[in-house]
């Protein structure tokens, strides 16, 4: 078999220069089949998604806003430990790490915790390596499908602890289903 | 001799008459004296409507839109397209020798000479206009008077025509070189 | 002149420019509703239910635009080119009859603005006049690709203009008027021209496609090439004029094209109404029909506009001047033929 004559997909077809009849000439037969083709698609089903009112569903696999989680207790999952900012190929994620305190027992899972944690979304490329460096299942950017909302200043982008940190209710609800389960 | 119309009793259509006249005429002159080729093109093209108003006037509504379609649609249309490709500027005003400018000058007042001797001398056409109880606005009568009574005259200016295009194809064509 | 007369004509100008101007400001929004089926989407839809008060906001928004102004010696011509547009695409339904006649207070009362003798030789002549709004438009704004399009629309609608008038020959010969409402009454029932003269009824369409300067003619603003054409430096409501006066022109040739060819207000069975529900019932049923056969020819304009993409511009003077042209006096010559076979088998002597 020759290279001519293979053809992957089965569609394919011989391109032919040979001279039109006088009908196909008039093109009069081709107008008409293109105007048939039209408006078959004009009672064909709309592609459209209303955004506001419909939202398309997210893939299991999204990967948006990220979020550092809680655990059922309501304690922070993340202690600090860097591998996340050192997975990062965007170098995207800071941190700082202190040591939690005895009071502090309900608020952090581990002797020590971030004391400032900061993401550049600016930088960020969502490619979730994070999310698999972390040995203590702190952060997830699957979890929130939250797109990161759009700002006038570059500053607004850097987001801290502030919006980063699962809230509390969230992660009282997940325990909740958690215990039902 | 010149008869001035009364204007406090003035017809509606003397009205009419002396308004469209004036334009005619202001347009025609500003026509030749305004600068820009492509508004003397424009007020050519407002003045052949005023024309076409006078036709209307004369209650030849056939001449007058003929009038429209051919002078103001088409050659107008083909002399501003002209003159929009042309692009012509001050610099590349063709200056005539001194000896065509007297020419000009001198032939034109020879013509303005024998016009006003033509209007003074003529005498204006008193009497009524003869009813014919046929109605020339419309085109079935202009029609049959065109090809029945005025027959040869009307085919000679199709074949008129015809000798045109002939010579304008003839002149576009590109010659062949020959090898 | 009583001024019955008076008010009873000036009540139709009203009522047909108001129709008119309805049915452009709808047409911008039919044709964004096509253009969306047509390619899988839903259209405009938040303006109102089903997006209806879609041409409100699109005038709104035009009004509030910020006027701007190129730089040019020419300001007059360039309000003069929209305004132009503007009148010509309106002044053409003068001569359109809208139905036969009602028969109230007494009096039939035709709907027809002005039954002259030479209403299609009138259109022409404003089809004629509607090319100098875009001229000169397009040569005020000082522009090169404006120019460009200017002098394009003037050459395609000259060019067409001709093939146009020739084919209208053929249909002349047969109907034997100018008037549009005795074109009108000649095809009563379904005796419609159309059936007569498809090949005449076929170039008539091509031309009048170039004439309002759609797609697949659009040359004069090809945005692929010209930006957006003779409309390049206009803003605000003159280019609301511009593109005003090209769905009240779209408006205008469907109606020209449903009465010409497609019986006007006629439909099967006008008689058979008349005598039984009565003239004003039959007439009124006319009037929609006629309506009906223009909206579908203005959704044919549209349906057009998004199957067949763009001639270039020497094909499209080929199509005019080497194809259209030639064909139409060859439907000349058979129209004649066919109108004198009597004579001429009395001459060969059959």
């Amino acid at each position: 078999m020759s290279i001519e004559t293979i053809s992957l997909s089965g569609r394919k077809v011989q391109v032919s220069n040979k001279e039109m009849t006088f009908l196909e000439r008039l093109y009069l037969v081709a107008i008409v089949k293109g105007l048939l083709i039209t408006l078959k698609h004009l009672f064909s089903r709309k592609v459209t998604i209303q955004y506001p009112e419909q939202v398309r569903t997210m893939s299991p696999v999204y990967r948006g806003q990220h979020m550092l989680k809680r655990d059922e207790q309501g304690r922070e999952n993340c202690t600090a430990c860097g591998l996340c900012a050192l997975s990062c190929p965007a170098e995207a994620i800071t941190m700082k790490a202190a040591e939690r305190k005895a009071n502090e027992k309900h608020l952090y899972r581990e002797e020590k915790y971030a004391e400032i944690y900061e993401i550049n979304m600016l930088r960020c490329i969502f490619c979730g390596l994070c999310e698999e460096a972390c040995p203590k299942d702190a952060i997830y950017l699957t979890t929130s499908k939250v797109l990161v909302p759009s700002s006038y200043e570059r500053e607004d982008f850097i987001f801290g602890k502030d919006k980063l940190v699962m809230p509390l209710e969230m992660a009282m609800k997940n325990a909740q289903l958690n215990n039902a389960n | 001799m010149i008869h001035i119309p009364d204007f406090a009793h003035a017809s509606t259509v003397q009205i009419i008459f002396c308004f469209l006249a004036f334009i005619t005429l202001l347009t025609a002159f500003l026509a030749i004296f305004s600068r820009n080729p492509i508004h003397s093109a424009l007020y050519l093209v407002i003045s052949f409507f005023s024309i076409a108003g006078h036709y209307l006037l004369l209650n030849s509504q056939f001449l007058a839109i003929v009038h429209v379609i051919v002078y103001s649609g088409a050659i107008m249309i083909l002399f501003l397209f002209t003159i929009m490709l042309m692009n012509l500027n001050k610099q590349n005003e063709v200056h005539k020798p001194r000896i065509t400018r007297l020419g000009a000058i001198v032939s034109f007042c020879l013509i303005c000479i024998v016009l006003i001797m033509i209007f003074i001398n003529s005498k204006p056409i008193e009497g009524e206009y003869i009813a014919t109880g046929e109605d020339y606005q419309s085109i079935n009568v202009l029609g049959r008077v065109l090809l029945n009574e005025y027959m040869v005259p009307f085919e000679f200016a199709s074949i008129l025509l015809l000798t045109a295009m002939i010579g304008v194809v003839l002149l576009s064509k590109k010659e062949k070189t020959e090898k | 002149m009583d001024s019955t007369i008076i008010i009873e004509k000036s009540v139709i100008i009203l009522v047909v420019f108001a129709i008119t101007m309805v049915m452009a400001m709808y047409s911008t929004l039919a044709e964004r509703k096509i253009a969306a089926w047509l390619q899988d989407r839903v259209g405009p839809n938040r303006a109102g239910k089903g997006g209806i008060l879609q041409p409100l906001a699109d005038g709104l928004k035009l009004f509030s635009k910020e006027e701007f102004e190129p730089d040019t010696p020419n300001r007059f011509l360039f309000f003069t080119g929209p305004a132009i547009a503007m009148s010509t695409a309106l002044m053409t339904s003068a001569v359109i009859p809208w139905g036969d006649k009602f028969h109230l207070f007494g009096r039939d009362i035709i709907l027809q603005a002005s039954n002259i003798d030479n209403a299609l030789l009138y259109i022409f002549a404003i089809l004629s006049i509607g090319v100098y709004g875009i001229m000169i438009g397009g040569w005020a704004s000082n522009n090169k690709f404006s120019l460009m399009g200017a002098v394009r629309a003037g050459s395609q609608m000259v060019s067409y203009e001709i093939a146009m008038g020739l084919s209208m020959i053929a249909l002349l010969m047969m109907t034997g008027t100018l008037s549009l409402r005795e074109i009108s009454l000649q095809q009563e029932g379904m005796q419609w021209n159309v059936f007569y003269q498809p090949l005449s009824f076929l170039i008539f369409l091509i031309c009048s496609f170039a004439e309002t300067n759609r797609t697949p003619f659009d040359l004069a603003e090809c945005e692929s090439e010209l930006i957006g054409g003779y409309h390049t430096e206009y803003s605000s409501m003159k280019m609301g004029f511009y593109l005003f006066a090209e769905y009240a022109s779209m408006f205008i040739s469907s109606t020209i094209l449903a009465v010409l060819f497609f019986g006007g207000y006629n439909y099967p069975g006008i008689s058979w109404a008349v005598e039984n529900w009565g003239v004003n019932i039959a007439n009124l049923i006319g009037i929609g029909v006629l309506f009906a056969k223009i909206c579908f020819f203005i959704f044919f304009y549209m349906w057009v506009r998004w199957t067949i993409p763009r001639f270039r511009y020497d094909q499209l003077m080929n199509l005019g001047w080497k194809i259209l042209i030639p064909l139409s006096i060859v439907n000349i010559m058979i129209t004649g033929i066919v109108i004198l076979r009597h004579e001429i088998a009395v001459f060969l002597g059959f």
